[in-house]
Order: structure tokens, then C-alpha cells, then sequence
């Protein structure tokens, strides 16, 4: 897609004080779980923002109904199932002290970027990118940091994704439903 | 016989001489009796005697007379008067009888001799027909020979097996000593020995073709005798002391003009060659007519024969030739192949990799402009902005039109809002052009459906292009734009003779005018206009950036949109204007797929837009797999996973309506042939749409060629899948 002239991020403080003055209008019962849903969605437009998620994690939170509620966390943990199994076969074949597999790497990044593609997880797919030009250009040390990279990154989305779904755990126990 | 005095009356004689008659009467008389029968005897004995009445007369006659003769006995000595009877009437009958035979023999004897002349005749006969029978034989033979040389020489197409299967058949069906084939040189003027029946190799003998006894042969299409000393006949030292007559035939060359033909001499009309052959020395033999027209027979056949050699040498030459040019389009065809597909592997990669930069600086210079600058960094940090800006379009102008060159570019036609879309050109461009104090007017006409269907980003950008246009060339003045339907007598335009635009009930024609009181345009420039990268020398702004590819591409959009674009002007410093038509869809209701709220909405009641509709997935990658099914569940699906072709293929039936084959997967194409090979009746085969992470030509060319019913891009949002799927059930394939 193109680029477009960039334009300034919304100022988060301005929608925030308007909240607040609406808040102040509603009932108190209603507080605690329009706290968390302001909550939840600050949280999901930072993740946006920020780059970790991007349209596709939206697109599941939309396959979320009432015939699969656990939807998204099962497509999740899934993920970084695979995630783990893959991050350590690459680990073990650019360990190989004698040449390395560039073969199994590439199949490993491609599966990856699929993996994180189909989830929505927009850094590690773009970090997969540069990771297959590393392996197209069989280049040991690059593959290693970029490993890293992904490895780090892995956990990082693990962490907010953990976040995430206790934010959402908190509105359901609350009596809400989550946005969409 | 002697007249018989036996009447005379009775004197006596010498007793000798009547002893003697009496004794010479009887024995007579006795042979006259026995003839008859012997003739009776003989007669019965042949079958066939035609004259039996004549036999008769002739036995009595005889008869009689030996009757008359034995009667004569007794008159010897006195008789009495009834022997004198009986003798009378005896000689009278015998009289009569007599003559009778005499006058019938005068009819019968010529007849007897006819026959016998009759006879010779057949006996002629008979011999001339055995000797024509002979002759039938013979041409037979010959005829057979005929057929057979013809059939060896017919039996080969090469040219050489030709010649020298001829002459070795003649050589044996006609027992020659020597047979020789002399062909006429390249230049014409000389026969050159070819080829030899005994010779293994004959070693250039020539002879001048002007010779009198080869003249007398080329004139006529006979074989003529020749003498054995002829230089073309003195072939091999004598072997005896008679050399063999030698007979010479022409051999016509057919006419070839059409034909380059390599090793051959060149050939013309009224071109022989020259065979002689010659009957073995000593033996005394001569040339029968029959040989001889078995020769000339021959000599045609051949001339036939070779031709048809030639034909068939120069057919294959072509042919071989052809081959040769197809090897070579087919290396140049994949030559370019592989170098379009450099470039595009090019482009992608320039692509990613020059776009992340950008981001990465027009994003992070935009944050900074957000915070506390001091008055000269804030204007460095436009102009830097402002560049970064120029060149992200630059960069996508040359990537879109690379794309566009391609014909890979397609157009994403959806529902808009147009009033909307010409609204925000506007917001946009309304700022330079109060910067430049232009006014910039907007007039859409009533009648404008307010949504349409189309490509709402690539209107917008040409709209942008050409607006941008008409602000960047005007110093002062007014920018007015003006939007309407385009009706059927408008839609002509002189200056576009080849635009036939057919409006339907299903679209209309949207038609862009953009004023401007600019500097105009040059008449002279007027077709470089929309060239690439050409720009007129004349714009003295200083502004002049850009590329010039964007009138370009506007063209390029607008005649992807079944449209047309051109500019107007007077002249120099009189303004110009802008005008484009392009083919918009009418939309009958107010869908925008743009709104989060709308689509909800839509979403919750098509959610199970597809009840029953059975699919297969196949993809090796447990998280697509389990996202594409949570999204085909979600839409009302049963839904089916494999994760490998082998269990495709095993659990695919005519059940399943649709399979998703991620062709990422190394058999991924082979495993949508394979479907396609096991379930074989069109209109009950499950459809196949390919699932993939890239979406450049060379995949989708790849789908179209296994028959493949639609590619599609993931990951797949739901609204796509929804699309995807009604069109698929609608149309049985993607458009």
C-alpha cells in the first residue's frame, strides 16, 4: 500500500479527560467495568500502535462469539507453541558448528512468517522478512541476531497478549461483554 | 478303258492272246471288286468324310465295271444268248453309272483341292499366332520388369539409392556389360561421369555436352543406338574383340525454380542427363524394341523419382531450418521471462526495502515536528518532511507504473462515496493553493449518484494528479472543478476519435473538467504529455519536481477504467483544462465497507451466509490452518482440515464444494491438479482457490494454469472470505 503523508497520532490525553467528564455522568456500578473497558481499549490501540498487532489479530476478535469464546487465546497459545518449537529448530541448525542447514532455516522463517501473519503479529512478521534475507544470503551471524530478535520479540508479544486477556478476563467477571 | 470289243462276233484268235486276256479280265475284275471294299473299310474307319454319296456312285461304277469285266469271262468261248443279255445290260449300266460319277466328279474335285488349300491357310494362321503369342509374352515380361525396376527406384526418396538402384536393375534385367549415368556440371557446359554399374567410383570423366552424338540424344526421347567409340560409350578398356551394342537415352532433370537447393547443380528446363548402356562384348546380341522402350520407360521413371527426391530434401531442409528458429524464439521467449522476472524480483525487494526506510523517516519526522523546535529546526524539519514526502510518491509512481506496464495492475473496485472522495481532493489540495492564493472552486453536479463503485484510491489519486497539475502550473487565478454525468452526445470527444465509451444500465460515465488560468500548454508539447519521464522545457517553476510520470500513470488509470483523458488548451498563458472520463459502477444501496459499524451489522446477519457449505483446507501451517477454519466456522461452514496432499487427496469427494490449498507448500500445485484429475465432471468438482502470501503474477499465472478457480491473499479478513465465497458460488470462479 501506499504511503501515506503521515499524519499525527490522536491525542490520547484529550479523549481520556472527555471520558473521564462521562464517567462522572453514569451510575457507579458502571465504573469499574467502564474503567476496564477504557482500559482494554487503550491497551489494544497501543498494541496497534506500537506495532506489535496490526488488522488480522482484529479480524480474529471478530471470529469470537458465543460458539468459540475461547477463540482467539486457543489461535494464541497455538501460536506460540509453534513459535517455541520453531525458534529452537533454528537455534539447534545455525548451532551446527560445521555447515549450517540454510535449507531447514528457510522452511523454519517461512512457517513462521505464516504463523504470524495468520495471527496478526506484525513485528515478527516483518523481522521474518529480514530474517529469510539473512538465510537467502546465508549469512550465519545475521540469522543469529535475527533470531534473537525474534526470540525476544516472541516473549515480548507473550507478555502483552497475557496482559491483554486478564484486562479482558476482568471485564467478564465484571458482568460485561467484551468490545469488538 | 479301252473299248471293249466283246460284241464282236466270235473268230477264233490265238489261243495265247485270249488265254491272257481271260487271265488279265479276271484280275481286273477281282481288283475291281476289292477296291470298293477296302474303300468301305477305310471310310468307316474315319469319322468324318463328307462325300458318302459320291462313295456309293464311285463303288458302283466300280462294282459294275468288275461285274462287266467278270461277265466278259465267259464270252471267251460260245456263249448263249443270255449271257450276251446279261453282258449287254452290265456294259449299259456300267455306262450310265459312269458317267454319272464322271459328271459328278467335275463338282466334287475342286472342292477337294479347296480344301487342301484351305488347310495351308490355317497352318498360316496357326504359325502367326504362336509368334504373336510370343510376342505378347515378351512385352509382358518386359512390363514386369518395368513395374519392378520402377518399384525399386520409387522405393527409396534419396538420391543417390535412386540413380544406382537404376542402374543396377538394368544392369540385370537386361544383362548389360556396363550401364553409366553422366549428369551435366554445374556450369552446363560439360557431362561429368556420376555414376558406373561396375565402377565402385568413377573419377571425373567429362565430355563436352555439344557433342554430336549427345545432341542427337538430347533431341529425342527415344533410346538411340549409338557407336561403341563414342567418348561417352568408351568407358572401360574392350574386354573381347566385338564391343556390345551401346544405346544412349536422355534422362529429363525436372525443373526446379522454386528450390534453393544446396549440392545440386543448378538446374533449368530442357535439362538431361545421359545414360548409356551397353550389351556385353562378344556375344552377339542386339537391341530388341522391347528392351529398348523398357529403357526409355525407365529413363522417365527416374526423372519422376529424382524430383521427387528433391521436394522431399528441400521439405526437411525447411523444416529442420524451422525447428532451429522455434529453439531460438523459445530461448529469447525465456530469456525475457527471466529477465521481466529479475526485474520484478527487483522491484518487490526495492519495494519492502525502500518503503521501511521511508516510513521510518516520514514517521519519526513527523513525531519530532509535534515537539518544542526552535523556528529554524522547525523548518528544517518541513523541508525534510516535505521531501521525504516527494519521494515516497516518487516511489510509488514508479512502482505503480512498472506494475501498470506489466499489466499486472488491477483496479480494486468497491463501493464509495464520490461526492466524499472529491471533497477530500479538495481538502487536500486547498492549502497549497491558498498558500499560492488560487481559488479553488468545486462543482458537482446534481444528478452525480453520490456512491459508486469503483477504484475509490487510484480516482483519487489521478483526481489529485491532475488537480495538482493545474495548481503547480498556475501563478494567479482560479482552479474550478467540475464533476457530471457524461451523456450520450458529450461522450464523444473530437479530439479522441477512437473512444467509443457504450454507457449501460449498470454503469455511467463520470466526466472531470478542471480549469485552470495557467500558463497553459505549448501545442508542440501536446504529445509528450502523457509520455513517461518526458517533461516540457518551457515550465519555468522552480518547483518543477516530480518525475513527470504522473500524467502518465492518470492516462494509465483512466484507460484501466475503460475511459480517457486530455488536456485543452488555447495556448501559452491561456490556461488549460483538464478533462477525464471513466466508467463507474452504479451502486444501488449506500454500502460502505470503510464503516466499522456497518460492517458489524452486515456481518451479524450474513454470519451464517453459508449453512452447509462443505470446504477443505489444506495448509501445513497449524496456526493458518486453525485461524482459516475459525473464520470458514464463523461463516456458517463445515469445515475440513488437512495438512498434507496426501491426505487431500484421500478424504477430498464431490461432497466438498470448495478447497483452500495454501500453495506455499512445496506440493501445493500439484495437489489442485491431482483434484482436479480425480474428480473430473465440471459442475460437480469441488472448486480451488489458492491460498498464498504473494500475489504477483507469476503465482497467479501459476493457479490459472493447473485450473485453479481463484487466488487469494492471506491472511484472509472475514469480510474477504465472505466475498470470496459468494462470488465463488456465484460465478464459479474469482473475477
Amino acid at each position: 500500500m501506499p504511503l501515506h503523508h503521515y499524519r499525527p497520532p490522536p491525542n490520547h490525553g484529550g479523549i481520556t479527560s472527555t471520558q473521564q467528564q462521562q464517567v462522572t455522568h453514569q451510575p457507579p456500578a458502571m465504573d469499574v467495568l467502564s474503567q476496564s473497558r477504557r482500559q482494554l481499549a487503550d491497551y489494544t490501540n497501543s498494541l496497534h500502535r506500537d506495532g506489535f498487532l496490526d488488522d488480522q489479530f482484529s479480524q480474529l476478535q471478530q471470529l469470537q462469539d458465543e460458539s468459540s469464546p475461547d477463540f482467539v487465546m486457543e489461535v494464541v497459545s497455538l501460536f506460540f507453541e509453534d513459535c517455541q518449537k520453531l525458534v529452537t529448530n533454528m537455534a539447534r541448525a545455525l548451532s551446527e558448528l560445521q555447515a549450517v542447514d540454510f535449507k531447514q532455516v528457510d522452511s523454519s522463517v517461512h512457517q513462521l512468517k505464516g504463523s504470524s501473519s495468520s495471527v496478526g503479529a506484525a513485528r515478527i512478521k516483518n523481522l521474518c522478512v529480514a530474517f529469510k534475507t539473512c538465510c537467502d544470503s546465508q549469512n550465519r551471524d545475521g540469522c543469529m541476531r535475527c533470531l534473537q530478535e525474534v526470540n525476544r520479540e516472541c516473549v515480548l508479544l507473550k507478555n502483552k497478549l497475557q496482559t491483554l486477556f486478564r484486562l479482558e478476563q476482568q471485564i467478564i467477571s465484571a458482568g460485561g461483554s467484551i468490545p469488538m | 478303258m479301252e473299248s471293249c470289243n466283246c460284241i464282236e462276233p466270235q473268230l477264233p484268235p490265238d489261243e495265247l492272246l485270249s488265254k491272257y486276256q481271260y487271265i488279265s479280265d479276271f484280275f481286273i475284275a477281282l481288283a475291281y471288286f476289292s477296291i470298293p471294299l477296302e474303300l468301305i473299310y477305310f471310310v468307316k474307319k474315319s469319322a468324318v468324310f463328307p462325300y458318302r454319296w459320291v462313295l456309293v456312285q464311285f463303288g458302283a461304277f466300280i462294282v459294275l465295271c468288275g461285274a462287266t469285266h467278270l461277265i466278259n469271262l465267259w464270252t471267251f468261248t460260245i456263249h448263249s444268248r443270255t449271257v450276251a443279255i446279261v453282258m449287254t445290260t452290265a456294259k449299259i449300266l456300267t455306262a450310265v453309272v459312269s458317267c454319272a460319277t464322271a459328271l459328278m466328279l467335275v463338282h466334287i474335285i475342286p472342292d477337294l483341292l479347296s480344301v487342301k488349300t484351305r488347310e495351308l491357310f490355317l497352318k498360316n494362321k496357326a504359325a502367326e499366332l504362336d509368334r504373336e503369342m510370343g510376342l505378347i509374352r515378351t512385352q509382358e515380361e518386359t512390363g514386369r520388369h518395368v513395374r519392378m525396376l520402377t518399384h525399386e527406384i520409387r522405393s527409396t526418396l534419396d538420391r543417390h539409392t535412386i540413380l544406382k538402384t537404376t542402374l543396377v536393375e538394368l544392369g540385370r534385367t537386361l544383362s548389360l556389360e556396363e550401364c553409366a549415368l553422366w549428369m551435366p556440371t554445374r556450369t552446363g557446359l560439360e557431362l561429368q561421369l556420376a555414376y558406373t554399374l561396375r565402377q565402385q567410383n568413377p573419377v571425373g570423366y567429362t565430355v563436352p555436352i555439344h557433342l554430336p552424338v549427345i545432341n542427337q540424344v538430347f533431341s529425342s526421347n527415344r533410346a538411340v543406338k549409338i557407336s561403341p567409340n563414342s567418348p561417352v560409350a568408351r568407358l572401360r578398356p574392350l574386354a573381347g574383340k566385338y564391343p556390345g551394342e551401346v544405346v544412349a537415352v536422355r534422362v529429363p532433370l525436372l525443373h526446379l525454380s522454386n528450390f534453393q537447393i544446396n549440392d545440386w547443380p543448378e538446374l533449368s528446363t530442357k535439362r538431361y542427363a545421359l545414360m548409356v548402356l551397353m550389351l556385353p562384348s562378344d556375344s552377339a546380341r542386339q537391341w530388341h524394341t522391347y528392351e529398348l522402350e523398357l529403357v526409355e520407360v525407365v529413363a522417365d521413371q527416374v526423372a519422376v523419382a529424382l524430383s521427387h527426391a528433391a521436394i522431399l530434401e528441400e521439405s526437411m531442409r525447411a523444416r529442420d531450418l524451422l525447428m532451429e528458429q522455434n529453439v531460438a524464439l523459445d530461448l529469447a521467449r525465456r530469456e525475457a521471462e527471466t529477465a521481466i522476472r529479475a526485474r520484478n524480483d527487483f522491484l518487490a525487494v526495492m519495494n519492502h526495502e525502500m518503503r521501511t526506510p521511508m516510513h521510518a523517516i516520514i514517521a519519526l519526522s513527523s513525531l519530532l515536528q509535534e515537539t518544542e523546535l526552535t523556528p529554524e529546526q522547525r523548518l528544517m524539519v518541513e523541508t525534510i518532511l516535505k521531501s521525504s514526502n516527494l519521494l515516497a510518491t516518487l516511489i510509488n509512481d514508479v512502482l505503480d507504473l512498472s506494475r501498470l506496464e506489466d499489466g499486472s495492475l488491477q483496479l480494486d473496485l468497491g463501493s464509495f462515496n464520490l461526492h466524499s472522495a472529491f471533497r477530500e481532493v479538495i481538502n487536500l489540495i486547498r492549502p497549497i493553493a491558498s498558500v499560492k492564493k488560487l481559488v479553488v472552486t468545486l462543482h458537482l453536479a446534481p444528478d452525480l449518484p453520490e456512491y459508486a463503485t469503483g477504484d475509490e484510491k487510484r480516482l483519487m489519486q489521478t483526481l489529485l494528479n491532475v488537480v495538482g497539475n493545474a495548481v503547480k502550473f498556475s501563478k494567479e487565478g482560479s482552479i474550478s472543478i467540475t464533476a457530471f454525468v457524461a451523456k450520450a452526445e458529450s461522450l464523444r470527444d473530437p479530439r479522441a476519435p477512437d473512444f467509443f465509451p457504450v454507457p449501460s444500465d449498470n454503469h455511467f460515465f463520470l466526466r472531470v473538467q478542471v480549469k485552470d488560468t495557467g500558463s497553459g500548454i505549448n501545442p508542440q508539447d501536446y504529445p509528450k504529455l502523457f509520455t513517461k519521464f518526458a517533461q516540457s522545457q518551457s515550465l519555468a517553476t522552480k518547483n518543477s519536481a516530480g518525475s513527470g510520470l504522473g500524467l502518465a500513470i492518470c492516462k494509465r488509470f483512466v484507460n484501466l477504467m475503460d475511459g480517457h483523458i486530455w488536456l485543452e488548451s488555447e495556448g501559452l498563458g491561456k490556461g488549460c483544462t483538464a478533462i477525464f472520463m471513466i466508467k463507474l459502477g452504479v451502486t444501488e444501496c449506500c454500502t460502505e465497507s470503510k464503516l466499522p459499524a456497518a460492517t458489524n451489522a452486515s456481518m451479524n446477519h450474513a454470519q451464517t451466509a453459508f449453512p452447509g457449505l462443505k470446504v477443505m483446507v489444506m495448509d501445513d501451517n497449524g496456526v493458518s490452518r486453525m485461524v482459516t477454519k475459525g473464520l470458514l466456522v464463523h461463516l456458517g461452514c463445515d469445515v475440513t482440515t488437512v495438512s498434507s496432499g496426501d491426505e487431500c487427496l484421500r478424504l477430498i469427494s464431490q461432497d466438498h464444494h470448495v478447497v483452500f490449498i495454501d500453495v506455499c507448500m512445496y506440493d501445493g500445485y500439484e495437489v489442485a491438479l491431482r483434484v482436479h484429475e480425480k474428480l473430473t465432471k465440471r459442475h460437480e468438482r469441488p472448486l480451488t482457490v489458492a491460498l498464498t502470501a504473494n500475489s504477483d503474477k507469476a503465482t497467479k499465472d501459476h493457479c490459472r494454469r493447473v485450473g485453479m478457480n481463484g487466488v487469494v491473499l492471506k491472511p484472509v479478513s472475514v469480510d474477504k472470505m465472505r466475498t470470496v465465497l459468494s462470488d465463488l458460488l456465484e460465478h464459479r470462479n474469482l473475477v
